[in-house]
Order: structure tokens, then sequence, then C-alpha cells
């Protein structure tokens, strides 16, 4: 018998446990999902978790608008095969109702004002726990996140009211009206996830590695372009065509396509 | 290296790039054989740690394009000649203006040989806070020391906290070296001092290296500014120690997460197995309830497995209809933990608030949560000097040993053994928030359930115990350390001589009085009368316990090696010398072990029947209940059991820690 396991080996059983620690410790959790990477290695973990019991939770989609269709396609794709419930809240809607107001300009994104969708929905649906699939690697700031990290009743992260974690001791304590975000892959790098995810074992990435997609360049950050029409990069002339993944599609504009330095 | 050496690196072949990440989606099969090994560093604001994890990061390529862009911009803006690697991973003093809390972070980077989760814990402040959390979860420590200002208070901080919460290895890292000319002299002293105090620690492994990682010398790559040292890079050791030291194989312990039914026909027990090893057909007990079954299936979603280890995330079945629900725990029929609801631990407080004694907190232990109280706040250990301090309550940050009641009894192993199922943390339940962490280190009032047999029948009755003319107290004053009896108990062939042996040798150069009562030895003379059967074994350890309470007023550390396989003749012994001063020495291994070590070829006689009442063959060993200390003679060696043993008088304040 073999009593070494591989790092993915010892994610995947973390992420596991943070799972299920969720389905044990919270009454109303949801999974945010919008097709994207961490999301289907979320899903398929969620499913792995508590087989073979079916996946309880909720899958929630904040939809910015800014999508590439082949995302949303996978989206349905998904849940469908998971006999999940999926439930799409609107940026868009936000805006209408005059919740938010929208960004100007060429670097103008949606990224931020999906939170006020997002704490809409996590209101309006008594959630207790949304699990998200941040990852500690993205950036700095993310590098001391918690995998449960507490929000208050305004949805506000409290730096002050943020508990230590020791060894795998969860404490998804809290007041009526509270919630915590948990993040179960805070410990997997991006190439952990493109590993565990690889099309061998599930088919559905597949749309990942699309068509070559145009991609425009600037200030040296490169980025694919989206599918709808408005957006000003689309029409720029400064456009290429070659292969890219994305780090994160829903922030394509901000942080563009990977390139390790070497 | 230089800066423009640096630069050139940074400047990414882009069309390489796009390649790798076209490629990135394919299975490779090396990244699926990568183990992790998870390690903290600690250090404050100066010493270089910062450096050293961009070292690392810059090193194994983990860094994107963009991040190193920002990186060079910045150290351009401040006239550098070099690119500062800190600023990779330095944001502390932005946090520091912003008022956010200081806190641990978790960096990550690759190498074709391991992956690696650094738990970087700010030294300088709230230390003792973001050491446990980081240590809590790691393999190795290291430990940064600048090689200019040699070893300072801090660095035996960080040891001391690594030590307690049992981080395997160690590895002491001399930083600077550039600065102070790669001089060896500078070093050894350094080290010398390091190691002296290193010595006084629980910690197994302990690792020294001479680094630069401004210039990167010995971090990665070998470097030729310092020939006298031939010992491993920093990262050449990060990639090949040992980490599955530190992990329980030994102790099934599964708590249970959740109960899933998904159908009539399927009821199953999902958990992370914490410490041990299980298959199908194996024999089990689920707490507290005590019902025994059998273990069915071991399920997961790639289907049933033959065996799960520790660390594994699956789901049993068992083969009875049992109702077992979150915070349950499955042990081994003949390997369970221990049930208590008082506790001797130490707490590291987290919390604003002080620890208040009057009020109760929720204690979380596996996946268990119960009532619990600070019954008894023993000391404060003052880090700096690791004196014990008198205290009436606890601060943000500080470490006292104090006794805890629990409402309900929960199932441990003294987290020097298990370190899965030994830790716990404290919630305020008004704030909800963790205010402490903790580690039990045993039951507290250990003689509650073994009570001593009646006192023996004495038939001299006109016989008065002579008080001796120097006291046993005069007597550990000029030794300089405390008198006890380390009693070993365990089935012929599990160690217990050789390990005592050493031990004796060990302390005995550190300047003990020692004293040696084998079990063979005494049957050669002063029970040379008695036979094996249940009631001479019985008289057998009645002498010998007698002998040894005679050498412990003598204030001898009385080492004692006897089968004892009795509960009651074990109590017995312990019930001639005062309190905290019986230290049972629990030799484990397994039958197939013993026979296989069999050095008289004992164990082949006896199941041959040639000797009758052979422990373990032919006659009952009942294991210890709450021995002071286990020592698993499959997996530790004599070395390490001898370095548990020493750790464990010490932290029993029977050796001080300055021997």
């Amino acid at each position: 018998m073999n009593y070494i396991r591989s790092q993915l080996n010892q994610l995947e059983a973390e992420a596991i446990f943070v799972m299920r620690e969720v389905a044990a410790q919270f009454e109303r959790p949801l999974l945010l999902c919008s097709g994207v990477r961490n999301c289907i290695g979320l899903v398929h973990l969620a499913r792995r978790a508590l087989w073979p019991g079916r996946i309880p939770l909720t899958l929630l989609h904040i939809d910015t608008g800014h999508n590439f269709q082949e995302t949303l396609d996978f989206r349905d794709q998904l849940v469908e095969s998971m006999e999940a419930k999926l439930l799409v809240r609107y940026v868009q809607d936000s805006i209408d109702q005059g919740r938010v107001v929208e960004e100007k300009g060429p670097r103008a994104s949606r990224n931020v004002l999906q939170t006020v969708t997002l704490l809409d929905a996590v209101t309006e649906l008594k959630a207790d726990a949304a699990i998200g699939g941040a990852r500690r690697d993205e950036e700095k700031a993310r590098a001391k996140e918690r995998f449960f990290s507490h929000r208050d009743r305004f949805g506000q992260w409290d730096p002050k009211n943020q508990r230590p974690e020791l060894w795998n001791l969860f404490n998804g304590r809290k007041h009526q009206g509270e919630h915590f975000r948990v993040f179960p892959l805070s410990n997997w790098t991006e190439m952990d996830v493109w590993q565990y995810i690889r099309p061998a074992d599930r088919p559905s990435v597949a749309l990942f590695l699309p068509p070559p997609r145009r991609v425009r360049t600037r200030r040296d950050v490169a980025g694919c372009l989206p599918d709808y029409s408005a957006d000003p990069w689309r029409t720029s002339p400064e456009c290429d065509r070659s292969l890219s993944h994305h780090r994160r599609l829903d922030l394509y504009r901000r942080r563009g396509v990977d390139r390790r330095i070497r | 290296m230089t800066g423009s050496n640096q630069g050139a690196h940074s400047v990414a072949n882009a069309s390489h790039t796009t390649e790798a990440l076209r490629g990135a989606p394919e299975p490779t099969t090396e990244h699926h054989k990568l183990d992790l090994l998870r390690f903290t560093t600690a250090g404050s604001v100066d010493d270089g740690k910062s450096t050293l994890i961009g070292r690392l990061l810059y090193d194994s390529k983990a860094i994107l394009e963009d991040t190193w862009a920002a990186v060079e911009r910045a150290s351009n803006q401040r006239g550098d000649s070099y690119i500062d690697l800190a600023l990779l991973t330095d944001g502390l003093r932005a946090e520091r203006e912003q008022g956010i809390t200081i806190d641990v972070a978790y960096r990550y980077f690759t190498t074709p040989k391991r992956k690696f989760i650094i738990a970087d814990c700010p030294g300088h402040e709230q230390y003792t806070r973001n050491m446990a959390t980081g240590a809590s979860t790691s393999n190795l420590a290291i430990i940064l020391i600048d090689a200019r200002r040699g070893v300072v208070t801090q660095s035996k901080r960080h040891g001391f906290i690594a030590s307690l919460l049992q981080i395997p290895h160690l590895l002491v890292a001399g930083n600077k070296m550039d600065l102070v000319d790669y001089d060896e002299t500078v070093y050894q002293s350094i080290m010398d001092e390091y190691r002296a105090f290193a010595s006084k620690l629980a910690v197994q492994d302990v690792v020294y290296i001479p680094i630069s990682a401004l210039r990167g010398d010995n971090v990665v790559n070998k470097t030729d500014a310092m020939p006298w040292y031939d010992g491993p890079t920093l990262m050449h050791h990060l990639e090949n120690v040992n980490v599955t030291a530190g992990r329980n194989l030994i102790d099934f312990r599964f708590p249970i997460q959740m109960a899933i039914r998904p159908h009539q026909n399927f009821r199953g027990f999902a958990g992370q197995i914490a410490s041990g090893s299980i298959r199908p057909g194996e024999e089990v007990v689920v707490l507290p309830s005590g019902k025994v079954s059998a273990v069915r299936s071991i399920v997961t979603y790639d289907g049933d497995v033959e065996e799960a280890i520790a660390g594994d995330s699956v789901v049993l079945t068992l083969e009875d209809e049992i109702d077992v629900s979150r915070g349950d725990m499955i042990a081994r029929r003949h390997n369970l933990p221990q049930a208590a609801d008082q506790f001797e631990c130490i707490l590291c407080w987290m919390g604003e608030e002080p620890l208040n004694p009057q009020t109760g907190y929720v204690l979380q232990h596996t996946t268990r949560q119960v009532r619990a109280f600070v019954a008894e706040l023993n000391y404060r250990i003052d880090i700096d000097t690791l004196h014990r301090v008198p205290a009436q309550t606890l601060h943000l940050n500080e470490i006292g040993r104090v006794k805890l009641a629990t409402t309900q009894p929960l199932f441990y192993d003294p987290y020097s053994i298990n370190r899965a199922t030994g830790g716990f943390i404290l919630i305020d339940p008004y704030t909800n928030n963790t205010v402490a962490a903790g580690i039990i280190r045993r039951k507290a009032s250990e003689l509650d359930e073994i009570v001593p047999p009646a006192a023996v029948v004495r038939k001299a009755t006109n016989v008065t115990w002579e008080e001796a003319a120097i006291g046993r107290t005069v007597r550990e004053e000029r030794n300089g350390h405390k008198a006890a009896v380390l009693w070993f108990t365990g089935l012929s062939g599990s160690g217990k001589s050789t390990i005592a042996r050493l031990l004796e040798q060990r302390l005995f150069s550190l300047g003990c009085q020692t004293f040696f009562l084998d079990g063979d030895n005494v049957r050669h003379g002063l029970n040379g009368d008695l036979g094996f059967s249940a009631e001479d074994r019985k008289e057998n350890i009645r002498r010998v316990a007698e002998v040894a309470r005679l050498a412990f007023e003598h204030g001898d550390l009385t080492i004692c090696t006897f089968i004892s396989p009795f509960r009651e003749d074990r109590a017995f012994a312990r019930s001639l010398v005062e309190e905290g001063r019986f230290v049972e020495i629990y030799v484990r291994c397994s039958m197939d072990t013993v026979k296989s070590r069999d050095p008289k070829g004992l164990y082949v006689r006896a199941e041959r029947g040639e000797i009758p009442e052979f422990t373990g063959v032919s006659s009952p060993y009942e294991e210890p209940v709450t021995p002071e200390l286990i020592l698993d003679t499959d997996i530790l060696n004599p070395e390490e059991s001898v370095g548990r043993i020493v750790a464990a008088l010490r932290s029993l304040g029977l050796l001080s820690h300055d021997l």
C-alpha cells in the first residue's frame, strides 16, 4: 500500500472536507457558479463530497451580461447533468433598479457591481453560506483570505472579525442575518485547477479549449474578446488573433491572459 | 545574482508562454505524482523573510508576468540597482497603514518534485497567534536568523511555538551571509548558540543552512562563496525532507462530518480520516455509543476502495444499522482514543478579550462542539524565557497551561501522539469568534478510574518510616532536576530496554542522577523466587515498585523496564510516589513486529507452548489507559523515542529547559 498521496489528491480531500463542513454547518448554502473554470472544479467537488447523495445546494449565477456564449451553454449543460437547481440574478436588473451605477470609460467593468447583485440575492434567498471558487494565489490581497470568510449583517468583510483557522477546525458560528463566503479551493493554484479539470477526466472542459479567439494586447495585458458586441475592445484595431486561455474569464478586461515569466 | 540578470529574466518569451498555456490542460503525469509540503516561515521585518520567499517564488517560476512587471516598476521607481524580491509578497507596510490586521499569508510554488504551501507568518506583531495558526498545518518551519545580528529572542520564540505545535522538522537558515563576508566562524557561533537552545525543544529534526536570500546563495543553487559548507541547499532540503513524519498512520480515527442517506438502501458516514488507516471487514466501535460493527465498504465517487488512510475524504458504510451522526467518531475496536471530560491543556490565547475563567466557551474538537470552561489556570509561559509565570488570566498572544472541563466527554489522543485528535479551538459563544487554540496534553486527575489495590498488608507492624537525614528536595536541588519514576511498560521485544538504556546514557550525559531497574536483572536476585503467574507477577512488581520508591526518595530519575502487563500493578507502582512524578511510558508496537524481533527466541518458544503464561501469547497484556507517553516503536527508532521522552520530561517540569 502506498502511503503517499499526490498533492492533487490532498487538495481534493481538503476541498471535499470543506464542502461537507458547509453542508453540515449551514442551512441554506449557495454555490456561486458562472460556469468558469473554478466553478467547474467546485461543482465536481460538491458532487464528490456528497456522493452518492445528490447536491443539495442551490447554484447561483450572478450574470454580468458580459459573457462568452460557450460559458452560458456550458453552465446550463452542467446544471442539467447534475440535476441541480440553478438561479440566475442579473447585474442589469440591479442597474435598472438603480441599485448600482454602471462604470464609464475604457476600463469599465461590471465586476464590482456584481457584489451588490450577489448580496441582494443572498438576502432574498436567506442564504447563510455562499461557496466561491476564489484562490489565495490569485493576488496578494487574497493570500490571507480564510476558508470560512465571515460577512456581517450588511454583507461586509470586517478584517477585525476574521477568525484564525487552525488545523482543519472551521468555525461557522454566526448571528442571525450574517453569512459566510466559503472557498474550498483556497490552497489550489491555477495550475492545480487546470490539472484537476483536465479534459480526459472532465469532458465538459473542452469548451475551455476553444477555437482561437481574438486577443488584443493593451498596456502589455492581453485579453480575449467577449461575444457581446457593445464592448469597445471588439472594434479596436489593435486586435490580433492567437490562442489563449483566461486566468479568470469574468475578469478578462482587468487581468488579461496569463503569461508566466521565464 | 545581479540586477541586470534579473531584468533579463523578466522578459518573457511570449510565444513560448502561449505554447505552455495551450498545453496546460493536458494531463501531465509528473504533476500528478507530486507530493505536498506545507511549511511556515517566521521572522521579523528586517531579517529577509520576504526576500527569501520572493526568491523561492522567483526561482521556481511561480510569478506571473504582470506581477513581475509591477515589481520591476516599483524597484525602478525607488532607484534600486536590483529588483527587490521582497516586493513580491511584502504587503505589510501598506497593511499597517490601512489598519488591516496582520495575518498569516499563504503562498504557493511548485518544483518538478513537490508542491509547496508557505504559511508566511509575520514575526513581529501578533506572532504567537500567527505562528500557531501557520504551524498548526505545517510539517516544517523555516527560522531565519540575520547573520549580522545573531540569535535574537524572536528566533527562540519561533522555535518554541514550532515545538509546541509539534512541527516535525525545523530548518534554521543563517541569512545575509553575504553581509558577513561568508565567514564560517560567524555562522558557526550563531548556529552553536541556536543548537544549544534547540536541544531543549521537542523537535527531532533540525537542519542548519547558511544562505543569502538576496543573492540566492544556497537557496536554490549551491554557491561558490561558502566552500566550507557541504550540506544541501535550502530548496534541496525542502524537496527531499520526509513529508510523512508527523503523520500518524497507526491509530485509526474517523470523525463523522455528516451522514449520507440518498435512499433507503444506502446509509454512509462521510468524513476525512484523521489518522491511521482502515479496510473493509475491520471491526470498529462508534463513539460515544460504544456500539460495535464492522466496515462494510469504503465509498468514493470513483468507486469503492480497498484501503483508506489518514487525510483521505471518504464515506464508510457499516455492517450493522447503527445510529451515527455528526460529531461521533469511529475507531478500531482494539485501538480506541482516550475519553475524558477534564484535560490538562496548553492554550494559545487569540481573542481581543482576555480569558474569562467565569465564562463558558464552546470547544470545537474534530467535528464536535461541546461547552467547556477553564477550571484552573496553572500558569502562563513566558515565551521569551520559557519560564512559568503565575497568572490570573491570559491575554491576546499569551500561552498558558490550564485544566479544562467539558460538559460531555471528548474522544481524543494526546497532541504529542496525534495532532488531528489532540488539537481544539475555543469559541466565544457571544461574539462567535475563535478566541483560543488548545492542545491536549492528557486527561486531568489520572487516578480517578484506576483504583490502586488496597494497601499491601504489612506483616511487620512495629516498623516506622525513618526520615532520611538528607531529604529528597535537598537532593533535587543539588542534582538540578526533579526525582521521578520512569516506568516503561510493553510487550517483550517492544524495545523497552533498548530505549531505556539509551535514555539513561542521555540523562547521564546531561548530568542527571539515574537509577536503572531492569526486569530480567531483578529476577536473578531480588525476585529470584518468583515465577510468572499473575500472583507472582504482582509480587514482582510490588517489590520493584518499592525499590523504585526508595531510589525516588534518593532524588534519582529511576528508570524501570518491566513488561508489567496488569493495570492494577502499574497503578500500585504509581501510587507509591507523589502525583506528577510517575511517568508511565507505554512502548507500543504490533505483535508482528515483536515476533519478528524476538531477540531471545521467546515468542517462538511460547507459541510452541514451551513458556507458559507468556504475555501477548498465553497471558494478556492490558494496555495503559492514560500513560504519560506512548512510543510507537513500529515507526520511531530508539533515538527518536529518547528524544520524545526527554521532551516529555521537560514539559512535565521534571527536567529544566536549561539542562
